[in-house]
């Protein structure tokens, strides 16, 4: 090995949900190794949902991660929906997606706001840059709140809403509930359009990426709940087809499991691979202000996944606002269900993108199998090649810059370390120096 | 409004708040990031010194308050945690998974090596704990906060108090004093369905009945429940089954106390019918 040889150790990556570590191994000239290590301990979540009733997987899958317990209900609910052919009236569909804008607004507002602004304005958390940028925090926290307001008044409360179930909902919000949201979403919505000309001017690194994008797509709306898998390399499958074209693996150098397209390896999915997938079906609103900040699909440089969050957010805004504006509530709340012995399965678009959930049920309605794919799982080898792409870009710089730019690069994706279903356990390996 | 960040003073003499994560999903944590109008406050109040999912800036301990979300499931948090508690001067455990376990205690009754194959295709990998456990069972804690996830307003009470210096003021009746409180209709009593109101602690305003379904006790138990009635009457007045009456003592706070031996005791099949 060239005697030059470089480590970067990041023992625990600050500012990302869950714990994970990074190791990368260079030398002057080349990159030898990149891991990103999971390290969250497992859960177990498919273990234990066995032997649990299907009409608490949504409650009991909430639990896998905090930031975005909507994704993991709606992705169940359909799930199981799909195992007991039902299909919900277009009101309750309507109701899921105004659940899911509330999520999009509170979790991309977090991670924009607290998580990841910090790193281009060189502070280590959003307390230390509300000193110098007291507007910019003020207003992120008044869009996050609208959010929060949202999934609350639909969910119950921000964390693991009580109120959906398989058939739809426990409770429909009554029309005064809706109206008494509108003024303070639709404040938060021109917040969320200066955010949008805020992130925009952010100073970028320049790291343009070759990357297999992968979302839902919705012939007629930008896709939350449903659609058909495509990538912008021309994948086009039905949800049902997932595990065929897809596929978890264990590496040896890494003790996590990467999931790959198995055709081609690794892809991305998340607010990039929506919006390079989707940017037609954004609102006008949306467009025109994407217009003005000369803001176009293709976006290869995941720095820039700052700007598509604020995009969302305020297309989350705009859309609730459309929901809010026709709504009448739903004859019934929720449909009846009956177990039966079946299975299915259903993909919806988290916040950080496509999350897959299949489950089989027996006759009397318990689960007795269960598969959950995260998205944090399937861009994590995704992850590593960004970092091994961009490396030798920035040689240059010093040691400790060299590691920031590495920290920056793994929070442009946000991942979502708690989803750790699926993710090993590792054994760390703090004090290598290196490898042979 | 969000209050205004100027007021945030530079001092350096503040309490020192850490944050700390075992096994668990982060919402916990996430309530405090939930407080928009309180955080700058707080910040004002408290130097925010250990807050991984907040901030890349680390403060040496010793500190002032720790809170802790998570469970231990492996060897190694067993060793962090009581790092954790010699850095402490209080140690406040927030959630069910600090105070009961969480979800993924539900492992503890069963086979966990099977649970790693279910899982994992090569599960040699895997270094976890046969059980789930909450922090009390490895260090002696100062205060504990139920919920999954809790509730906000109660944690910043929580931490008001202790830096006060006086005792948190977190009610200890049921989720059935809440929903009285409230004026719900019991779903219970007009709909027949089932609910572990009674025996759950407060703290959320009685939610899911006010959204026409039945507590599935989130919060854990309260103070003294009688868990045995309660099962009783599901058994003989709603025709729940054990299967039944288990799925409900166990989940998010499985391993709170009373839950515990009360599904145990089901479980081996001393009470009720199959
Ligand atoms: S108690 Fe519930 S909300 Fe809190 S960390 Fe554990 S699983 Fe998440
Ligand atoms: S399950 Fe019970 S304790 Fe939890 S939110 Fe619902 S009513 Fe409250």
């Amino acid at each position: 090995m060239a005697g030059n040889s470089k480590t970067i150790k990041v023992e625990y990556l600050a500012r990302v949900e869950g714990e994970g570590a990074l190791f990368i191994r260079y030398d002057d000239t080349e990159v030898h190794e990149v891991k990103l290590k999971i390290f969250e301990p497992p859960r177990f979540f498919e273990a234990f949902l066995r032997g649990r009733d299907y009409t608490e997987a949504p409650d009991i899958t909430a639990r896998i991660c905090g930031i975005c317990p909507v994704a993991y209900q709606m992705s169940a609910l359909h799930a199981m929906e799909n195992a007991l052919d039902l299909v919900v009236t277009p009101e309750l569909r309507t109701l899921r997606r105004l659940l899911y804008c509330g999520e999009w607004i509170e979790s991309h507002m977090l991670h924009v706001s607290m998580l990841h602004a910090p790193d281009f304005l060189g502070y280590p958390n959003a307390v230390a840059m509300a000193k110098d940028h007291p507007e910019v925090v003020r207003q992120a926290l008044e869009i996050k709140k609208a959010g929060n307001a949202l999934v609350r008044m639909l969910g119950g409360r921000e964390v693991h809403p009580i109120n959906v179930r398989v058939g739809g909902f426990y409770r429909a919000p009554k029309s005064e509930q809706m109206d008494g949201l509108r003024d303070q979403l639709s404040t938060a919505r021109d917040l969320a359009g200066q955010i949008c000309r805020w992130a925009a001017k952010l100073p970028f690194p320049d790291n343009t990426q070759e990357i297999e994008y992968v979302s839902l797509v919705n012939p007629d709306e930008y896709p939350m709940n449903e659609g058909r898998i495509r990538s912008s390399r021309g994948l086009d499958i039905s949800v049902e087809d997932y595990e065929k074209h897809f596929r978890e693996e264990q590496v040896p150098h890494s003790t996590a499991l990467h999931s790959v397209l198995v055709e081609r390896g690794a892809y991305l999915v998340g607010p990039l691979a929506r919006f390079n997938l989707n940017y037609p079906r954004l609102s006008p609103l949306v467009r025109q202000i994407a217009d003005e900040l000369n803001f176009k699909p293709p976006c290869n440089n995941p720095f820039k996944s700052i700007v598509v969050r604020c995009l969302e957010v305020l297309y989350a805004f705009d859309e609730a606002l459309r929901i809010i504006d026709n709504y009448q509530p739903p004859a019934q709340p929720y449909l009846a269900t009956e177990p039966q012995r079946a299975s299915g399965c259903a993909a919806t678009e988290a916040p950080r993108g496509l999350l897959y959930h299949r489950y089989e049920i027996d006759q009397r309605g318990k689960i007795t199998h269960a598969k959950i794919v995260a998205p944090t799982s399937q861009n994590q080898k995704t992850i590593e090649h960004d970092l091994r792409q961009m490396l030798p870009k920035f040689m240059h710089l010093p040691e400790s810059q060299l590691q920031g730019l590495c920290e920056r690069a793994i929070r442009n994706y946000d991942p979502c370390i708690s989803c750790s279903t699926h993710f090993l356990q590792l054994h760390l390996q703090h004090d290598q120096r290196g490898c042979s | 409004m969000v209050p205004d960040t100027q007021l945030i003073a530079a001092d350096v003499h503040k309490p020192k708040l850490a944050v700390w994560k075992f096994t668990s999903c982060d919402g916990c944590q996430l309530s405090l990031l939930d407080c928009e109008d309180e955080l700058l406050l707080l910040a004002k109040e408290v130097e925010i010194a250990y807050f991984l999912e907040a901030s890349s800036k680390v403060e040496e301990g010793p500190y002032d308050i720790s809170l802790v979300e998570g469970s231990i499931t492996t060897p190694n948090d067993v060793l962090r945690i009581q790092e954790v508690r010699r850095q402490s001067r209080f140690l406040v455990c927030i959630g069910a998974c600090a105070t009961a376990g969480g979800i993924q205690s539900l492992r503890n009754f069963a086979d966990v090596s099977e649970f790693t194959s279910v899982v994992y295709a090569e599960p040699e990998y895997i270094e976890t704990l046969k059980d789930s456990t909450p922090i009390s069972a490895h260090v002696p804690v100062d205060f504990e906060l139920q919920g999954c996830p809790i509730n906000k307003l109660q944690l910043l009470e929580v931490i008001s108090a202790f830096l006060n210096q006086r005792a948190p003021q977190v009610a200890a009746h049921s989720v059935c004093i809440e929903c009285k409180l409230k004026g719900n209709v019991c779903v219970w009593v007009a709909h027949g369905t089932l609910c572990m109101g009674p025996v759950t602690h407060a703290g959320c305003g009685a939610l899911c009945p006010s959204y026409n379904r039945g507590c599935y006790a989130c919060y854990g138990p309260k103070e003294n429940p009688n868990s045995e009635s309660l099962c009783h009457w599901w058994a003989e007045k709603l025709g729940a089954d054990k299967a039944t009456i288990i799925e409900n003592l166990r989940n998010y706070n499985a391993l709170a106390k009373h839950f515990k031996v009360k599904s145990k005791e089901w479980d081996q099949g001393r009470k009720g019918k199959t």
